[in-house]
């Protein structure tokens, strides 16, 4: 192969695996920033993923071409009202945020293949998709000399589109008045109260963009990774889209940029046979990779300070 | 808060979550159209029906147990280890590595050599992020998920590459020496897989309790989890004892992974997830609020419920998955146990509030003469909230805790 049509395939499949991410990572920042911590992205992604797949196979007849983009808004709300489980319980009913996002993660898997057993005569997995994310050339940027090729042609358009979502909502956490809220009630939702903020609601919001954002991601992979549904389509995602926020210090940018990185070595492992140096090294290092680096990142750059202060507290105002 | 009062708690608690999880297992099999009470007697039938169902329960509450324990050694000293399932798997690894590598082994060396080479490799997985989060003071939650991942495809690839022969998936099966279940436990359950493995799990539980309630160590883990600064103003060492904790942890972990692994597999596997055993232990854990007696029988609780659980497929349409949604939501009531105190705490108070209106118009009755004007109006409302004792009067058993609203404030994680 050469150079062009390896790194077309590099970034492409770096795309490909890294939008899950990018979306969920997104989302796990909002919640945080509104210090409810989410442990349970993995779970909003099994629903999300779940959904997008019966949705993706009951409508594809009417919707054609579009089933796959309204695919994921169905994975977007179906996560968002699981995430209410999680907002429910942490912000009034007061439970440990990991125990709570725990339960999201054992509910999920178990909650999905039930419904799709009922849904699909006892199957435990759904048929394969027949209208997926398809990668596709951006008509005009493709045309650019050199970096078009190979960055615009046969791509992740879903990629794309959450790189320019986090940029998006980095926009909004800093700038916004909902976004300086929703950061002042998990930085200090006594303070935000006193000055008539609705911590329960802020955080409420919080709770849901992480559903909505999480339940993409998971559709996101079910469309375009795995094809189908099953207990297996989310392995880990969700802990890693977690990893990629943890990774990018709580913002939306840095856990898109984090989620990129993430792909990055998911390809390699696969694009890195046609790669003469990779090749000799064991597929392993690329499936760990994304863990280590976590992990050495969080003790040597990342202080305790990147988390939002209130993160993981339990807000109960007073009386 | 009184003793008794805590143990009224914890007893009911984890009851009255069982039952709530089970009813929400019911509305669910409701709503998409299948009979809940068939299909619980059914899974009860599948569960104790058959010495050989009642081995295969006691089985899978075997490393329930011991990962129960790890998970809760680190809980009472303020540690969320997720990495119960990472930590199992090592001891699994660990332990088949050993048994496969020394296969002449006479038996009384092999199986405890085995036993602990699982101790040694889940203890140092969890030391890991004990020591990250002594020395860096790094999340330990996120440290953990992060070895979870780690363990997975570490394991994997050392499966693949190093013990499977050829191209296999697994294992070849570990030596007889080795091996945990026995013929005699094999008859005594029509064959079941039941192994000696239960025995060395409750030696364990007995182990937590003796280390948690009986020793210096015990106590300091509890003080660091209670309260860290209380307990470093008191001279004990923190790092240590996170360090310490998270070590008998892992140790806990990996020997669940390396008695299920002899005794349940008796080879080790190239595993899509993580083994679950981990989430179990963790629920089991919770669900038993830490107390070593409270993980034996929440470990059988859920061995039940996952043996019962195939028979309720088998029966009926109904899937399977359905006892995995009972767990979950068990857990999650046992989380949200505020609630139910709440509920508890409403129906107490207003038994009381309808108590003390009763006794307050018999009181006025009775004194009104003799009360003076001057004394009788600021004493009014308290009379409402405080019912004044009076002989005969049957007191209703209210369990509350004037204290808890502020019980959890503020806990920064």
């Amino acid at each position: 192969m050469d150079l062009q049509v390896i790194l077309l395939t590099l970034v492409s499949t770096t795309l490909v695996y890294s939008a899950p991410l990018i979306f969920t990572a997104i989302g796990g920042a909002f919640s945080e920033h509104s210090g409810i911590v989410n442990v349970g992205l993995e779970g909003i992604m099994v629903m999300g993923a779940f959904a997008g797949s019966v949705f993706n196979l009951t409508f594809g007849h009417q919707l054609g071409n579009w089933t796959p983009w309204v695919g994921l808004l169905a994975g977007g709300v179906v996560g968002v009202l699981f995430s209410l489980i999680h907002a429910v319980a942490t912000i009034n009913w007061r439970t440990d945020h990991i125990i709570s996002g725990t339960v999201l993660n054992l509910m999920a898997p178990a909650l999905g293949v039930y419904l799709t057993r009922l849904l699909y005569d006892g199957r435990g997995q759904t048929a394969i998709l027949q209208h997926p994310l398809s990668t596709m050339t951006i008509p005009v940027l493709s045309k650019i000399p050199l970096i078009g090729p190979i960055f615009f042609t046969k791509t992740s358009l879903v990629a794309y589109l959450g790189i320019i979502i986090s940029i998006y909502c980095a926009w909004v956490l800093t700038h916004t008045r909902f976004g300086l809220r929703l950061r002042s009630v998990g930085e200090h939702p006594e303070a935000a109260d006193s000055v008539g903020i609705s911590v329960y609601k802020y955080r409420y919001m919080g709770v849901m963009l992480s559903g909505f954002l999480g339940g993409i991601g998971g559709a996101v992979m079910a469309e375009s990774i795995t094809l189908n549904f099953s207990v297996t389509t989310i392995v880990g995602q969700g802990f890693m889209a977690l990893a990629a926020m943890v990774f990018g210090k709580w913002h939306p940018v840095g856990a898109m940029g984090a989620a990129v990185f993430f792909g990055f070595a998911q390809s390699l492992s696969i694009v890195g046979a046609y790669i003469p140096f990779i090749k000799s090294m064991p597929d392993v290092i690329f499936s760990i990779a994304p863990y280590l680096i976590t992990i050495i990142v969080l003790v040597a750059f990342v202080g305790k300070s990147a988390a939002p202060a209130a993160d993981g507290s339990t807000f109960v105002k007073a009386k | 808060m009184r003793i008794s009062k805590t143990w009224i708690r914890s007893i009911w608690i984890p009851i009255i979550a069982v039952f709530l999880g089970l009813l929400v297992g019911a509305i669910i099999m409701l709503l998409s159209g299948f009979n809940p009470i068939q299909n619980y007697s059914n899974m009860f039938i599948g569960a104790v029906g058959t010495p050989n169902a009642i081995g295969e329960v006691l089985r899978t509450a075997t490393p329930l147990i011991l990962t129960g324990c790890g998970f809760a050694i680190a809980n009472s000293a303020g540690f969320f280890n997720i990495g119960v399932a990472g930590q199992a798997l090592l001891g699994w690894a660990g332990g088949v590595a050993f048994a496969l590598w020394f296969p002449n082994l006479p038996r009384i060396i092999m199986l405890p050599g085995a036993l602990i080479a699982g101790v040694i490799c889940g203890a140092v997985w969890s030391g890991i992020a004990g020591f990250l989060r002594a020395f860096f003071g790094t999340s330990e939650v996120i440290t953990t998920i992060m070895l979870n991942y780690v363990a997975l495809y570490g394991t994997n690839a050392f499966v693949k590459g190093v013990l499977a022969k050829g191209d296999n998936d697994y294992s070849p099966t570990v030596p007889v020496a080795a091996r945990l279940r026995t013929p005699f436990l094999e008859r005594l359950t029509q064959n079941s897989t039941f192994h000696y493995g239960l025995f060395i799990a409750i030696i364990a539980a007995i182990f937590l309790w003796w280390l948690m309630k009986k020793t210096t160590l015990g106590f300091e883990i509890r003080a660091v989890g209670m309260n860290p600064d209380g307990a470093r103003y008191a001279g004990m060492s923190d790092k240590k004892t996170i360090i310490l904790s998270m070590l008998i942890s892992g140790a806990f972990c990996g020997l669940g992974g390396a008695v299920d692994g002899l005794g349940n597999y008796e080879n080790i596997i190239v595993n899509d997830a993580m083994p679950s055993i981990g989430y179990d232990g963790m629920s089991v854990s919770l669900l038993a609020g830490g107390s070593a007696i409270g993980i034996i029988f929440a470990a059988v609780l859920f061995g039940l419920l996952k043996i019962g659980g195939l028979n309720i497929s088998i029966m009926s349409n109904t899937p399977s998955e359905i006892v995995d949604i009972v767990i979950a939501a068990v857990i999650f009531f046992v989380g949200a146990q505020y609630i139910i105190r709440y509920a508890l705490n409403t129906s107490a108070r207003r038994q009381a509030a309808k108590n003390a209106a009763q006794v307050a118009a018999t009181t006025v009755a009775t004194a009104g003469v003799d009360s003076g004007p001057g004394d009788g109006a600021p004493d009014q409302p308290r009379a409402d909230a405080i019912p004044p004792r009076q002989r005969g009067q049957k007191q209703p058993p209210v369990e509350q805790a004037p204290d808890h609203h502020d019980d959890d404030d503020g806990e920064a994680k």
